[in-house]
């Protein structure tokens, strides 16, 4: 199975069209037919992909670009006004973008990080000997199943302050009720809790897999060595799982940038603001709030692209640690 | 590989094993209990300390008010509409060039590859203003299309199939056909497609289920008193400007949520199957 990848793989970059497979065509014509399609049929395979990409993926996050640069109302998006780079000037200055983002990174902390690692506890209870194995998979994945709008109207009650089961639970063990949409930190963790609850099973599934295919020779080999069951964990269980790990993180990060529907919601009939005080908006929500119900189209598209950015120079400053770390081992 | 797998290292879990499992089960489970739970009070009642434990008796009343309150019922056609094509065509186009990818030598292959995968990483928010500007130019908010056609293709899909192809697709089996003078298409039909199957049908789940629970896109597009899909008339419930009857809300909630959660209880297996057989993992 794996030897199959590496050879694909490691091929040169663009290895010359092979000459047309050795059963004789029949005819001249039917030659040259068939080297053309050798030669072409593979972009004829990858043509629909690329061309719908480039028509809903590409061309938009250009034009949003160019739409940054300019002020443009919702009202009229057709007039367009060169400002240059004054809306993300405009953005530096701005008290809400920089909460909104503030927002984003510790929302994505709290949800990201407690997520994978509760996943990475369950793929390990999943994977071994198991009763019902099958029942606990499918059971894990059902959030994922439900969506966000109909996880969040759901927590919101299980949340709320006065008749909420989690304040009411919290009542049971002698704790306060808890103001869990007013506060920021307790906002925050109420939304997170959402986004933990969907996810958690999919990415133990994922890590579930990935131990799967670790080679049982590996801690064989281990335990020969007398490593205890935590050396293990430690030596043989988390390196092989680095790449799956690596890949969780990249689409929960990516996922977190992303958060909108789940703040939106929370706030119930009080709209894109993220709270009463701002407390819980996300870049997501506050570039809705900015193009859909400020009706400023021009700002929208610099915070859709601060948040690429953002992204970019995250995925930079993990490739350099990582680089730097490889150079001091 | 899993028998011998089974047989090696792994040991019976004990119970404690259970005890954790059961607990993530039930905190699982627990919230789309409750769901059911609210929808079976009066508004008045769900929102009385302490909440309901038990269902009650009010859910067909619920049901029928929500159902009419909103029209779920054109909601749950246009999502299963729209989740259907959007998943039909992402399969369709994602295991040609993921075919393409894994088995096909061409110039440039690792560039345009490499290009798919960091489109992955591109926030679907960076092409919301353009295409909100297209759809109101063409006259297409509230129209169905606007949510499926920029859904028609995924960069994950594209990945997805060529991970699978790459290992399932013996290269000899595509060769044997052209020797036998296929045309492309012939091969994807007769080759291809049987081998990718499986990887197929996963793919298949997963992208039903994202189209089906989208929402910042049909958000924007559609409107919860046009023509919605169910997480839209959802979020119209939820944050109406009437005041708001949270039982009906939840009735609307266990609607859209019911019908995933039938396929699941159905092809989970499969799914999860799918999922764990390391399709999924990069």
């Amino acid at each position: 199975m794996a030897s199959d990848t590496t050879t694909t793989t490691g091929a040169p970059a663009a290895p010359p069209p092979p000459p047309a497979p050795a059963g004789a065509p029949r005819s001249a014509w039917r030659g040259r037919r068939h080297r053309w399609g050798v030669r072409w049929g593979p972009y004829a395979h990858i043509a629909p992909f690329f061309v719908l990409f480039a028509a809903f993926g590409i061309f938009p996050l250009l034009y949003t670009g160019w739409a940054s640069l300019h002020r443009v109302e919702l009202t009229a998006p057709t007039d367009m006004e060169w400002v240059g780079l004054r809306n993300y000037a405009r953005l530096l200055d701005d008290e809400f973008f920089w909460n909104a983002l503030r927002n984003t990174v510790t929302i994505g902390l709290l949800s990201t990080v407690p997520q994978l690692l509760m996943a990475l506890g369950i793929a390990h209870l999943l994977h071994g000997r198991l009763r019902g194995s099958t029942f606990f998979r499918v059971v894990a994945l059902t959030p994922y199943a439900t969506s966000v709008a109909a996880a969040t109207l759901v927590f919101v009650l299980l949340f709320g302050r006065d008749f909420g089961l989690v304040n009411w639970v919290l009542g049971l063990l002698g704790a306060g009720p808890v103001d869990w949409q007013n506060g920021r930190w307790t906002s925050q963790f109420a939304v997170s809790t959402i986004v933990i609850w969907r996810w958690t099973g999919y990415n133990a599934l994922i890590y579930l897999a990935a131990l799967q295919a670790i080679p049982d020779e590996l801690y064989e080999a281990a335990a020969l060595d007398g490593a205890s069951r935590w050396q293990q964990f430690r030596h043989v269980t988390v390196p092989s799982l680095r790449p799956t790990i690596l890949f969780t993180c990249v689409v929960s990060t990516i996922g977190a940038t992303q958060l909108f529907g789940e703040p939106l919601l929370f706030n119930g009939s009080a709209g894109a603001t993220g709270g009463s005080d701002h407390q819980f908006q996300t870049l997501g929500l506050y570039l809705y709030e900015q193009g859909w119900v400020n009706l400023h189209l021009g700002r929208a598209s610099a915070i859709a692209w601060a948040m690429l950015l953002i992204l970019l120079l995250a995925g930079a400053a993990v490739a350099l640690v990582r680089a730097w770390r490889r150079r001091t081992r | 590989m899993k028998i011998k797998q089974t047989a090696g290292r792994q040991h019976h879990a004990g119970p404690l094993t259970y005890v954790l499992l059961g607990l993530a089960a039930l905190v699982s489970l627990f919230p789309l209990y409750w769901n059911l739970v609210a929808a079976s009070h009066t508004g008045e009642r769900v929102v009385e300390a302490p909440a309901p434990l038990l269902p009650g008796p009010h859910l067909l009343d619920n049901l029928t008010f929500a159902w009419n309150q909103v029209d779920m019922g054109e909601a749950l056609v246009n999502t299963t509409v729209v989740a259907g094509l959007v998943a039909a065509s992402t399969v369709l186009f994602s295991t040609l060039a993921g075919f393409a990818f894994a088995k096909l030598p061409f110039r440039g292959r690792n560039v345009l590859l490499a290009l798919v995968v960091a489109t992955m990483t591109i926030p679907p928010q960076l092409s919301v203003i353009p295409l909100y500007r297209i759809i109101t130019d063409l006259g297409w908010v509230d129209q169905l299309q606007s949510v499926v056609l920029p859904s028609l293709v995924a960069a994950f899909g594209v990945f997805f199939m060529r991970q699978y192809l790459l290992e399932a697709l013996p290269v000899e089996l595509v060769e044997a056909a052209r020797v036998d003078g296929a045309h492309s298409l012939r091969v994807i039909w007769h080759v291809v497609f049987p081998v990718a199957r499986p990887a197929m049908a996963v793919l298949g789940m997963l992208v039903f289920v994202q189209a089906w629970n989208d929402f910042f896109w049909p958000f924007i597009a559609l409107t919860p008193d046009g023509n919605p899909t169910l997480q839209v008339a959802l979020a119209g419930l939820g944050s109406g400007n009437h005041t708001i009857n949270q039982a009906i809300v939840l009735t609307g909630a266990l609607i859209s949520t019911v019908p995933l959660l039938l396929v699941f209880a159905l092809l989970g297996k499969h799914i999860v199957g799918g999922i764990t057989s390391g399709a999924v993992k990069s």
